[in-house]
């Protein structure tokens, strides 16, 4: 199946300055395993999102289809054809 | 041409000065990334820095540019093994052979690399040490923020680190020894244990690689040894606690400190900016002031007070209230490079 990855401007350098990543991942594929399919395309990416355990890094949020992954079961998240993931910072620091 | 480092809590400054009185500032680069740890190599040149971004994690930058572009390779230039994440680079220490590059972190670890300081291994010796269980973390956090290459002899290294104190090896990193005899640690049951003093800083000369200075949390030590052992030189100090210590590039003997009231306070004592010298390794001190304000309400933190190599010395240091001082005349007189930066956590200054 088909997935959609949008990127903000910050992480685009990440992955060849693109905003819109296409993917096609198995049915019933977890964000965690198109974060690993990520992975392996773009290492520099990777490692802006998660760290050494791939934890996914506390500031930066995951939304599956408008629904921040924290909210839903995480890494483990099961995603549907067409599942739109928006990646974005988080509103934070000073 | 002078070039000095300046690390903050929200990116990086470059200040450079033909007379190390007047200086021209650049920054921020590497902005909103908390850069604890820059080494500059005036060998090729090149700068090195460790950053830290809250949203997007650890990594080391380097630049052969003098900071006008940055790299870092694809795949993370420090890893741990899966089960733990690095928090932090703390120092990155240059050494003799240009290749070869050593970084502290945060958990407690030595990173080498051999290819200038782009990519790092983990020195598994230090990082299997049984004693690494009982390593503390400090309000810092748990980190090797010392690292010391024995500039004459590349199997001997010093480490030290908050909390959990020096160590030695003299094989190259496959084994270590606890090196804290002397050195107190009265927030512990036993204050004189093995290990796990809260060291803020250790200095070696590099040509008199046995002679050590140490600032630690309360207390200010020397090694004559190789730090087998270590004796006070706190006294003639208005406070035996502090951060930084610096050594004189071309004179073992001279040491520089900047005390802090107690580690309750960590203010200078009455607010007085002044940076303590010691012409006899820690017998007398010297407070040195000229050029220096009053109502310095803010500390100086480990890495952020160094030397240069050039003769005379230079001494500098920076702040937490974002301002860099620097001297020409090794401390006798001091001269504003900036202010109203951020929090400054390190400071390195080279000649390039």
């Amino acid at each position: 199946m088909r997935i959609t990855v949008l990127l903000p401007g910050v992480l685009r350098p990440a992955a060849g300055n693109q905003s819109t990543l296409e993917l096609e991942v198995q049915e019933q594929a977890t964000l965690g395993a198109v974060l690993d399919e990520l992975a392996g395309r773009y290492p520099l990416l990777d490692r802006r999102l998660r760290d050494e355990r791939s934890s996914l890094r506390r500031y930066v949020n995951f939304y599956v289809d408008g629904e921040e992954c924290r909210r839903l079961d995480g890494p483990a998240t099961v995603l549907r054809p067409d599942t739109e993931i928006q990646i974005l910072p988080s509103v934070a620091g000073g | 041409m002078h070039l000095l480092a300046i690390g903050t809590r929200k990116g990086l400054w470059l200040a450079t000065s033909r007379d190390r009185t007047s200086w021209e500032v650049r920054g921020p680069l590497l902005p909103m990334t908390e850069v604890y740890a820059v080494a500059i190599d005036p060998r090729r040149p090149r700068l090195l820095a460790g950053t830290t971004s809250s949203h997007f994690g650890p990594t080391v930058m380097t630049s052969d540019d003098l900071g006008e572009t940055w790299e870092e390779p694809d795949h993370a230039p420090l890893s741990f093994p899966e089960d733990t994440a690095l928090e932090r680079v703390w120092q990155l220490a240059l050494t003799d052979d240009p290749d070869v590059v050593y970084a502290g972190t945060q958990p407690s670890a030595l990173f080498r690399s051999e290819d200038g300081g782009r990519t790092y291994s983990l020195v598994r010796g230090l990082w299997e040490h049984p004693h690494r269980k009982d390593w503390g973390a400090g309000y810092g956090g748990q980190a090797v923020h010392t690292v010391l290459p024995d500039p004459t002899d590349s199997k001997r290294l010093t480490v030290a680190m908050s909390t959990g104190g020096v160590y030695r090896t003299t094989d190259g990193g496959e084994s270590w020894e606890a090196s804290n005899k002397g050195v107190k640690a009265y927030f512990l049951p036993d204050p004189y244990p093995e290990f796990g003093q809260c060291v803020h800083k250790v200095a070696r000369h590099p040509s008199t690689p046995d002679r050590l200075y140490l600032q630690n949390h309360h207390g200010v030590y020397r090694s004559s040894d190789g730090g087998a052992t270590w004796d006070s030189i706190a006294d003639g100090l208005p406070s035996d606690f502090g951060f930084p210590i610096a050594v004189h590039p071309h004179d073992p003997e001279v040491v520089y400190n900047f005390p802090l009231v107690a580690d309750g306070e960590r203010f200078p004592p009455g607010g007085e900016c002044a940076v303590y010298r010691s012409p006899d390794g820690g017998e007398s001190w010297t407070a040195l002031r000229t050029g220096l304000p009053d109502g310095f309400w803010t500390a100086v933190m480990r890495d952020a007070m160094c030397t240069d190599t050039a003769t005379p010395a230079g001494v500098y240091f920076g702040s937490r209230s974002g301002s860099v001082y620097a001297s020409p005349d090794e401390g006798e007189t001091w001269h504003r490079v900036v202010e109203h930066l951020p929090d400054v956590v390190c400071v390195r200054a080279a000649e390039v």
